[in-house]
């Protein structure tokens, strides 16, 4: 395994109580697999990139848990240990490239600083390798846009300078936060088949994070799911996908729209809202809006358990052989 | 860029021209007479005298006269001759504006070292007994007047510590000093005065460019930087100083006028030969030609430090052009 996070609690005291956007989060990310992490805005999975990393922004603090990197743990190391480990062994795309672009400097020198700081480029070499990471990635007249400043390329542009500079110290993995979301539709595909691309170059890893379940299921290998920071199910993309088995996988499958599916069919949507994390029900976050929810689900929280051909965490789940 | 310049260039001149002329009037329609101040001493004056000394001056002419008459030669370069000091003006201005500018400059990079710096420590410790002792610091400071703040450098540092002198921009041996000296006395005798002029900008700037590197601090490109792996002061220095600075470069440009009138203060105080003392001494004795001279000079530096403002703010955010379609 190339990243082992066990156990990931991250918790903010705020003025109206406490809360939890990671509540005791156990996964691993396989050498150059693609990982999809899916829920609904809220769920906690920005703050689970933000964990990984420890950059947990004020008032936010890791209560506790291990982010294994090759046998080492991030959340114990040194900081310029972690400091090496950010950028050179994890990189990270964000949501909106307008946003996590320096304005004020060129596209250029923002990817050729990450590439002398990890890789101990020269100026020069830095300087050619951020117009071939350009280039790569699909920009024409790289050599051109290595210097223009993000205000003058388009979103989709910015974007692709943005895996540029996430790539550019050679990390083993590679998170992706939303890379699509700030994007036109049109420019989301391109986006995800240069994940796909950088990947197959690179041999890297890739943590893929989305409310859409329908592009996840596009790259991902295997998908979790998670809901009010917990993972709920966790399985091979095809297992989720077609045979989802917790009841708010299903309600995600559901909700996703399909071409020619029927004019007349109405949308299937999740019943209520995602709930406030200061205040989250007893038992299991999800029974409020569970149609299978019974007494049971309202005692205790649901453990993750293996159920054959996945994880789930549900008690109308029972634990099943694969049907392969 | 250079069209850019040209055309700002162009466009401050009514600018001047009204502030100038309002000075005129302004200090015409004040109560008082050049004259009467002048020869008053005397008392037992011949009236046949007041109206030479009145003829000559050119003050027997109506006020739109001697409006036009002053615009046409001052736009010539001809400032007229002093009232007071029966030099011309052109002559005294030479020598005073230099003293000012010396002045107005050295307090500019002391508000500016000490104020970014100040605020940056503030920033970056944010919350500990440093950041509050800064920014009490520069409460105090800015709040305090100049004048006062003056007197009492002079109280503890030239009259009970004779550290520094009282006034004068040069000591009485001054000639008699070899190269070294005499940069070494001028810088003696600067020390007072820029500290006035400085500090209360310099309280501003740290208040200032606190609150806007908190700000880009906490920006996602900060913690993208951090993502990357930077570390925290090259992130502070590489990432977010150049974009907290924009602002600052404003205020830079709006806080010239600002020294200006204070210079006029702080070299009255300290004796200080130049533009600002001038200033006051001609009000005090309506010389009219000194008067309009500097308020013109004043007017001119406003509108140059204004435009290498919005210069400066081209060169630091690449957002800003003046080189667009459009311009």
């Amino acid at each position: 395994m190339l990243l082992s996070v066990r156990d990931l609690r991250t918790r903010f005291e705020l003025d109206e109580g406490e809360l939890w956007p990671v509540n005791g989060v156990s996964f691993s990310v396989g050498t150059g697999e693609t990982l999809g992490l899916v829920g609904e805005s809220g769920s906690g999975k920005s703050m689970v990139a933000l964990s990984i990393l420890d950059l947990v922004p004020a008032p936010g603090r890791i209560v506790s848990g291990e982010v294994d990197l090759g046998g080492e743990d991030l959340l114990s190391m040194s900081g310029a240990a972690k400091r090496r480990v950010r950028g050179g062994e994890i990189g990270i795309v964000f949501q909106d490239p307008s946003a996590s672009l320096n304005p004020v400097y060129r596209i250029g020198d923002q990817i050729a600083d990450v590439a002398r700081l990890h890789r101990g480029l020269g100026r020069v070499e830095a300087r050619r390798e951020a117009v071939h990471l350009l280039g790569d990635l699909g920009i024409q007249q790289p050599e051109k846009r290595a210097r223009a400043y993000p205000f003058e390329l388009s979103g989709g542009m910015r974007q692709r300078a943005q895996i540029a500079i996430a790539i550019a110290g050679r990390p083993r993995l590679l998170i992706a936060d939303e890379p699509t979301t700030a994007l036109d539709a049109t420019v989301q595909a391109e986006i995800c088949d240069l994940l796909k691309h950088v990947q197959g170059e690179f041999g890297m890893s890739i943590l893929l994070i989305s409310h859409d379940l329908a592009l996840v299921a596009d790259v991902a290998d295997r998908i979790m799911v998670m809901y009010a920071g917990r993972i709920v199910e966790v399985g091979h993309w095809t297992a989720i996908t077609q045979e989802p088995r917790h009841p708010y996988t299903k309600g995600l499958i559901g909700a996703i729209p399909h071409l020619g599916a029927g004019s007349g069919s109405p949308l299937e949507a999740i019943a209520g809202t995602v709930p406030d994390l200061t205040d989250l029900p007893d038992g299991c976050p999800f029974h409020p809006r569970c149609p299978e929810a019974g007494e049971d689900c309202r005692s205790a929280v649901p453990r993750l358990q293996d159920v054959g051909d996945r994880l789930c965490a549900c008690y109308r789940v029972k634990h099943t052989e694969a049907v392969t | 860029m250079l069209a850019y310049i040209v055309r700002r260039l162009l466009l401050s001149v009514p600018l001047i021209l009204g502030i100038v002329t309002a000075t005129f009037f302004i200090a015409h329609l004040a109560p008082g007479d050049p004259v009467d101040l002048y020869l008053q001493p005397h008392r037992q004056v011949d009236p046949e005298v007041i109206e030479r000394v009145r003829h000559d001056r050119g003050l027997d002419r109506p006020l739109p006269v001697q409006y036009a008459n002053w615009l046409t030669s001052s736009a010539r370069g001809d400032f007229g001759e002093s009232f007071l000091l029966h030099r011309p003006v052109r002559e005294v201005l030479a020598e005073t504006v230099p003293y000012t500018l010396l002045l107005i400059l050295a307090a500019l990079l002391v508000d500016a070292l000490l104020g970014i710096s100040l605020g940056v420590v503030s920033a970056v410790k944010r919350g500990t007994r440093l950041d509050r002792t800064v920014t009490l610091g520069s409460l105090v400071l800015y709040a305090m007047p100049g004048f006062w703040l003056a007197l009492m450098l002079v109280l503890v540092f030239s009259v009970r510590l004779g550290w520094f002198p009282t006034s004068q921009a040069t000591s009485l041996d001054y000639a008699s000093l070899s190269g070294p000296g005499k940069l070494l006395d001028r810088l003696w005798h600067m020390v007072l005065p820029v500290t006035v002029l400085g500090v209360a900008g310099a309280a501003a700037t740290a208040r200032y460019m606190r609150g806007r590197l908190l700000d880009v601090l906490g920006e996602e490109y900060i913690t993208a930087a951090r993502a990357r792996g930077f570390r925290g002061w090259t992130i502070v220095r590489r990432h977010a100083m150049k974009n907290a600075m924009i602002p600052i470069i404003t205020i830079y440009g709006m806080s010239l006028p600002l020294m200006l009138g204070a210079t006029t203060i702080v070299e009255t105080i300290f004796a200080w030969p130049g533009m600002g003392r001038l200033t006051v001494d001609a009000v005090l004795g309506r010389d009219y030609p000194v008067i309009l001279a500097t308020t013109t000079v004043a007017a001119v530096l406003t509108v140059l430090g204004s435009l290498l403002a919005d210069l400066g703010y081209a060169a630091v955010d690449p957002r800003v052009s003046y080189d667009g379609p459009g311009n």
